[in-house]
């Protein structure tokens, strides 16, 4: 008679967790074009293996002219979401202004700290114009890190693979239709060696004048 | 009957007040005078540094005070209530600058500093601030000069004076001001305001005056660069004086 005994590794499941960042699996980029910038995300939401939901979007309004883009744990993303949407109203309501995307950064960075012992399991993006329309993008790691590129930022479980497709296909002054066929197709490719990540995506312009966001059909599985 | 209402802060009188901010108000209106004047590129504020004594060693008296780069301010009333808000304000500001990694714009440092002078109108225990407050500082919407009072009411001024000889100070801005006024010539106005009410004689010693000026710049990276508030050296108020002897 077959008798399952479960391990130190795994639960009575039959699944493991190696880590907590890839338990729902999910992918964002960002990167800079000439005055513009482009944000993309995949559409998965899964437990582990399973997928559960092809409409997980990850990126979010920050102001008109600025997207913050969060992968990592799904309830961390929406909570994150909705805290820095309420900061980010506070700030209009207190100054009178729109925040600017490198304040936003900072502001970003100080939330995550604030929970350095115990933090928040996201690894968020932001992509935006200045008040000038000067082109900006910043990733920070779970801890509120930043890193300022001048060029792209990859995070998510699909990074790695990220990394590879922007480095290759990515070059600098691009204009916005050439930043969407980029942006695409590194996100494209790249989720598609990533079995956590996919099931759709959503590639968001932001130029001076407007925000396009476009959604992708792409392979789902 | 405003006495049987005087003592306890949190008690309103008959008439609406509370009779603890005005006795404050009388605290501030019986300190030295102070000037604040805001020009199209910069603001000038200037307080008399009076000494009790020829032996105060006035060199080590600081009246003006930095709040943050791009922020200043200087007071009328009492000197001790006067530290308190300085170091509460020092504070505000970093506070800020800990969370988005930019000075404060001037109007937002304003309100966190009237907001602590107004709890101490609503707090049981304590009293109310014994100074009026002007904070002149330069944020990317220009240069702003605010009066803050015991009460934690704050209003923008172009040109303002608090203190013993307000009213005649107020009066004599307001024949001297024009909206066109550069700093240049505000800091010309500030002294010879303060003069009017002198007593004693004026001196690079007995006079302390702050400045910003410059404009708002943006570094390469994009970063925002605001003008630095600072006080006036002792040799350069003194050319000010020569200027109108």
């Amino acid at each position: 008679m077959e008798y399952r005994v479960p391990n130190s590794l795994a639960s009575l499941s039959g699944t493991v967790h190696k880590s907590i960042m890839e338990y729902n699996g999910g992918a964002v980029v960002a990167m800079v074009g000439k005055n513009c910038v482009a944000i993309a995300c995949d559409k998965r939401l899964g437990v582990q293996a399973m997928t559960i939901s092809t409409e997980f979007p990850k990126t979010f309004q920050a102001t008109p002219k600025t997207y913050i883009g969060l992968p990592g744990l799904a309830t961390d993303v929406q909570t994150l979401s909705e805290k820095f949407r309420f900061k980010v109203n506070m700030y209009k309501l207190k100054e009178e202004r729109e925040i600017e995307p490198r304040t936003l950064a900072h502001l970003v960075s100080s939330t995550l700290y604030e929970r350095r012992f115990g933090p928040w399991f996201v690894e968020p993006v932001i992509a935006g114009l200045d008040k000038e329309n000067r082109p900006f993008i910043c990733s920070t790691d779970l801890i509120g890190c930043i890193n300022f590129a001048k060029d792209f930022v990859v995070s998510g479980t699909t990074s790695n693979q990220l990394y590879g497709m922007c480095e290759s296909l990515w070059e600098p002054d691009l204009e916005p239709e050439d930043l969407f066929e980029t942006i695409s197709q590194s996100l494209m490719n790249a989720v598609d060696r990533d079995c956590l990540s996919g099931w759709g995506a959503q590639v968001t312009i932001i130029t001076p004048d407007q925000v396009i966001t476009r959604t992708l059909k792409s392979r789902q599985d | 009957m405003a006495d049987r209402y005087s003592f306890s802060l949190t008690t309103f009188s008959p008439s609406g007040k509370l009779v603890q901010i005005e006795y404050a108000l009388s605290a501030v209106n019986s300190g030295v005078t102070s000037i604040g004047i805001k020009a199209t590129n910069g603001i000038v504020v200037a307080t008399e540094k009076k000494a009790v004594s020829t032996l105060i060693d006035d060199s080590s008296v600081e009246k003006v005070a930095i709040i943050c780069s791009n922020i200043g301010m200087v007071y009328s009333g009492m000197g001790p209530d006067y530290r308190v808000l300085i170091n509460k304000a020092r504070k505000a500001a970093q506070a800020y600058k800990r969370v988005y990694m930019e000075e404060p714009p001037t109007a937002i440092l304003v309100k966190e500093v009237a907001s602590v002078m107004q709890e101490f109108t609503q707090s049981g225990g304590v009293r109310p601030f014994g100074v009026s407050l002007l904070i002149a500082g330069f944020d990317e919407k220009g240069p702003m000069l605010y009066q803050v009072d015991p009460s934690g009411s704050y209003w923008p001024w172009k040109a303002t004076a608090i203190g013993k000889n307000m009213v005649n100070a107020k009066t004599f801005l307001e024949k001297r001001y024009n909206e066109d006024i550069e700093l240049e010539d505000a800091i010309h106005t500030a002294i010879l305001t303060l003069k009017e009410g002198f007593e004693g004689q004026m001196t690079e010693n007995t006079i302390e005056i702050g400045i910003i000026t410059g404009a708002v710049t943006t570094k390469d990276d994009g970063a925002v660069v605001l003008p630095e508030f600072r006080k006036l050296s002792p040799s350069e108020v003194k050319d000010y004086l020569a200027n109108i002897a």
